[in-house]
């Protein structure tokens, strides 16, 4: 009997999807133009812009102390790194030293934020996974609520801090700011256990991400990709001990590394990231001297012509300012390179080739935050 | 206190001896059955309000708040908040969408729902059709359920419905044979199909003589009523409520108590079959059974709170290749027990739960999840 | 990938949830019970001192959004008069910047969270609404403020709502 060897495949047509721009799980406003052919993803158009609001001409037009307001709203969820990395631009071109004690500070700040941001991102992810309504998300945010009435008690504000200034803090904290800081570091290591409990043995977490979204670690680094994402796929690069900013460099603390970059291992070393920071704050809480918090500086500054390049370990990768000046009180150009947009690139070699639940999952931990990348 | 327990049939004894009196032999059968299909409508009604609100303030105790509790006393008015402003919505039908289709789909799911409730025994004597194919009408009626889904799917025309009716189908087709299979078990130890004879048979609860029978029509009955964590058909972060995306007003509503309504005749099918129906010391069989399927459905909604979803292919994966070998297992060994000794002794359960344990064990040793599938271009 | 047990991890999530169920709540049920912001609190409304103000315009000046609007006029004796200091809190963006820069401590930063209005141009607070004898300044950049404030609800506390 004469058969084919082969089936003969039966020919569809593929149809075309628009995730997004309003979804429950695109994380803001981002649009994925798919092409699926059945259930598997054959193509991806990332659609981005519609949170643009101009924020680089914007800072033209402002002083530099003002812009500090600015950058607070790029990355909504973590103001007080954009604070400090835009700041530690501007010291850079003015040439000016920060404090001892606004130093120590603005590692257990900055810290203090890493933690917030992984909370919210690993609380999403197990969103879009539909991990019980909203079950790990409630417990992320528990726990992030307590994090963000210190950031209350110390700057005015949640989430749009302003806090930094250039030549150290605005302010020095208040007496009872340390207290609630020592309690929390000592309960945060048993909840991060237990989300550990919850979900990381669960198997159909398991069987959800493990080797899903595999993102390569030549991909990776081809692809510009920072932060937990190319960490998770081997590559040990981390801007705190590469290049330490700040005093990063007294403390003692690892680097966690996955191994094959799928979005497992992103979850793992997000949760491993936040033990580390907790590690952070209990050295740097430790070391915390006594003395001023602020250099004296003029309240308008007038930084010398030149350009200056800074840059921070963020808890979505490195986040840099380009700063140009040309003498007069506001910068001339006010470029942000911005993490996740450029994570954003690599987004067609994770998608293509899974299906439509994977790539909700996939995407989502990319953590995105819609602010920083349309700025 | 005695005339509280027989309350059903004294009551239809004496409404139908009185009505014979005056009216020819049709028309009493007629009246009797009217008579009987209203109280089922008013129970599933009210106990779908229930079951709404277990679930609501029951998630919510999982997930550290409170739920509803501004409408009445603990929130118990919520639901009829809920339908009063449901009922005051405007129907939204796409303008391309099939429109008779689009009605007919949520009036064949809530039908559908209340079918299952004819055959359930709420107490001694009282239901509503004694067929003496009870569990066969129950597995009929469960794979109707897709059709409601299926309709709607397609009536909306809109690609993430079609999607979710399609991704229905697949799991609703994988599940009926785990489903008929594990309710083998405890239909060969009764020996008839019948539901009120299984609750009579039930001297030791089934769920310890058929551990593993119990556990695999959990689960396939979970998939069965789209329900977390087998839920893809209407994820909510990925397809935006799947296919009843476009539905607004009375007729999400509808869609909204089918869905209660399936979750509340499930857990009480699985009490009818495994936890003993009605029966129970002190308290009337019909306190006893709404108690118990109440317990089933709170456990129904602590797996909710807890598991992330399953994706499709891993959810017909896990029917086929899982619940069906271990469903087979379960019959040789009841049926091997059944051929040595025919009475099926109370003390068998002694042997089943390690043989289900052990079973469990051994099975998933073999059985892989599939994690990532990447399909070259 | 083989689950490592069979079903053990699950069984450990549904643990965890149970668990949950005896922690105390941590929502708040607003608007019957209430929680008290921190001391340094940037709320939406703004508290000036008349006698304070020199009209300097330095406020004006450091606003990025340029929300404050002062109305003022020379006097004889060449200072100021400020006629009318208004701000836009609907534009504002409440930044804390004039409340830091002000040389004489005139404008303070309010400590409400309620102050929603019903029209839009209800938002424009002028020097009436700022000099209320009942405003709370809060003390954000004025420690001398600080006794006035009740002290914050700190969730780490376990505290849901004001005692």
């Amino acid at each position: 009997m004469a058969m084919s060897s082969q089936p003969a495949r039966l020919k569809t047509d593929t149809f075309v999807i628009n995730l997004g721009p309003q979804h429950p799980s695109s994380h803001g406003v981002f649009r994925i133009r798919a092409t699926f052919d059945g259930e598997i993803i054959v193509d991806v158009e990332p659609i981005f812009g519609y949170l643009h609001r101009g924020v680089e001409k914007l800072a033209e037009g402002r002083t530099y102390t003002q812009d500090i307001s600015l950058t607070d709203r790029m990355d909504y969820t973590s103001a007080m790194t954009n604070n400090l990395a835009y700041v530690l631009a501007v010291e850079k071109l003015m040439g000016v030293s920060v404090p001892e004690r606004a130093e120590y500070l603005r590692v257990i700040l900055a810290e203090l934020n890493r933690i917030v941001s992984h909370l919210m991102a690993v609380g999403f992810w197990l969103n879009d996974m539909g991990a019980g309504g909203f079950t790990p998300l409630m417990y992320c945010l528990r726990e992030r609520e307590k994090i963000l009435d210190l950031f209350e008690m110390v700057s005015g504000q949640r989430l749009t801090v302003n806090y930094m200034r250039v030549g150290g803090l605005l302010r020095d904290v208040p007496d009872e700011f340390l207290p609630p800081l020592k309690r929390f570091v000592a309960e945060m290591p048993g909840f991060i256990d237990e989300y550990e409990q919850l979900l990381s043995e669960n198997e159909i977490l398991l069987a959800r991400s493990k080797g899903v979204g595999i993102l390569s670690a030549e991909t990776a680094i081809n692809g510009s990709v920072v932060g937990p994402m190319l960490r998770a796929s081997g590559v040990n690069w981390d801007l705190r001990k590469a290049d330490p900013y700040s005093i990063y460099d007294r403390f003692d603390f690892e680097i966690p590394v996955g191994t094959v970059g799928d979005n497992y291992d992103r979850y793992t070393v997000r949760i491993a990231e936040m033990r580390q920071s907790v590690r952070i704050l209990e050295q740097a809480i430790a070391q915390l001297p006594t003395g001023a918090v602020r250099t004296k500086l003029p309240n308008i500054l007038r930084p010398p012509v030149g350009e200056a390049y800074g840059h921070i370990e963020g808890p979505r990768g490195e986040l840099g300012f380009y700063l140009v000046s040309d003498g007069s009180i506001a910068p001339y150009r006010f470029r942000v390179r911005a993490p996740t947009f450029i994570n954003l690139t690599v987004l067609p070699d994770i998608l293509i080739g899974w299906k439509i639940a994977d790539a909700v999952v996939t995407f989502g931990s990319v953590d995105i935050c819609m602010g920083e990348v349309d700025r | 206190m005695d005339w509280l327990y027989d309350l059903f049939p004294k009551i239809g004894d004496a409404l139908s001896g009185w009505l014979a009196g005056f009216l020819p032999g049709w028309a009493v059968y007629l009246i009797m059955w009217l008579v009987g299909v209203v109280p089922i409508l008013i129970f599933v009604l009210i106990m779908v309000m229930v079951v709404i609100m277990i679930e609501r303030r029951g998630l919510a105790t999982f997930q550290i708040r409170y739920g509803p509790n501004r409408a009445g006393p603990f929130g118990m008015l919520q639901p009829i908040a809920d339908a009063i402003k449901v009922l005051t919505k405007e129907d939204i039908v796409p303008a391309q969408a099939d429109r008779w289709l689009h009605w007919l789909a949520p009036v064949v799911t809530f039908g559908v729902t209340l079918l299952w409730f004819a055959v359930i025994p709420v107490g001694k004597d009282a239901i509503l059709a004694d067929l003496n194919i009870g569990i066969l009408y129950v597995v009929a009626v469960a794979s109707l359920g897709g059709m409601g889904v299926v309709m709607a799917g397609w009536a909306c025309h809109n690609k993430y419905s079609l999607i979710g009716a399609m991704r229905e189908i697949s799991q609703m087709v994988s599940y009926e044979v785990p489903v008929v299979i594990s309710i083998l078990g405890v239909v060969m130890i009764t020996g008839s199909l019948s539901m009120t004879q299984i609750v009579e048979a039930e001297g030791v609860p089934f769920i310890l003589l058929q551990p593993l029978g119990f556990l695999i029509y959990f689960v396939a009955v979970l998939a069965q009523i789209n329900r977390s964590p087998l839920d893809q058909v209407e994820a909510e972060s990925e397809l935006v409520s799947g296919f009843h995306t476009e539905y607004s007003g009375m007729k999400f509503a509808l869609f909204y108590l089918g869905e209660y309504g399936n979750a509340f005749a499930a857990s009480a099918i699985v009490t009818t079959l495994f936890l003993g129906g009605w029966k129970g010391p002190i308290l009337p069989p019909y306190v006893w059974f709404v108690i118990k399927a109440l317990i089933v459905m709170y456990v129904l909604v602590w797996f909710r709170a807890t598991f992330p979803r399953v994706r499709i292919d891993q959810i017909t994966g896990f029917a086929w290749k899982f619940l069906l070998p271990l469903a087979l297992f379960n019959i040789l060994i009841t049926a091997i027990e059944l051929a040595i000794w025919s009475e099926f002794p109370w003390w068998l359960l002694f042997v089943n739960i390690p043989v289900a344990g052990a079973l469990i064990f051994l099975w998933s040793r073999l059985f892989t999840l599939q994690g990532g599938q990447r399909v070259e271009a | 990938m083989k689950p490592k047990g069979f079903g053990l991890g699950l069984a450990k999530g549904l643990q965890l949830t149970l668990k949950h169920v005896t922690r105390p709540r941590m929502t708040t049920q607003y608007p019957e019970k209430k929680l008290v912001p921190a001391k340094r609190f940037r709320g939406v409304e703004f508290a000036w001192n008349p006698r304070l103000c020199t009209g300097c315009l330095t406020c004006a000046k450091t606003c990025p959004q340029g929300s404050i609007n002062i109305i003022s006029h020379t006097t004889e004796n060449n200072t100021y008069w400020v006629d009318d200091f208004q701000i836009d809190t609907g534009h504002c963006q409440f930044c804390g910047l004039c409340v830091e820069i002000c040389p004489y401590g005139a404008l303070s930063m309010g400590s409400q969270y309620e102050g929603a209005k019903y029209r839009r141009d209800e938002l424009v607070l002028g020097a009436r609404e700022m000099m209320k004898k009942d405003r709370q300044p809060s003390a954000f950049t004025r420690p001398w403020f600080e006794e006035q404030r009740e002290r914050q609800t700190l969730l780490i506390y376990g505290e849901t709502e004001k005692e």
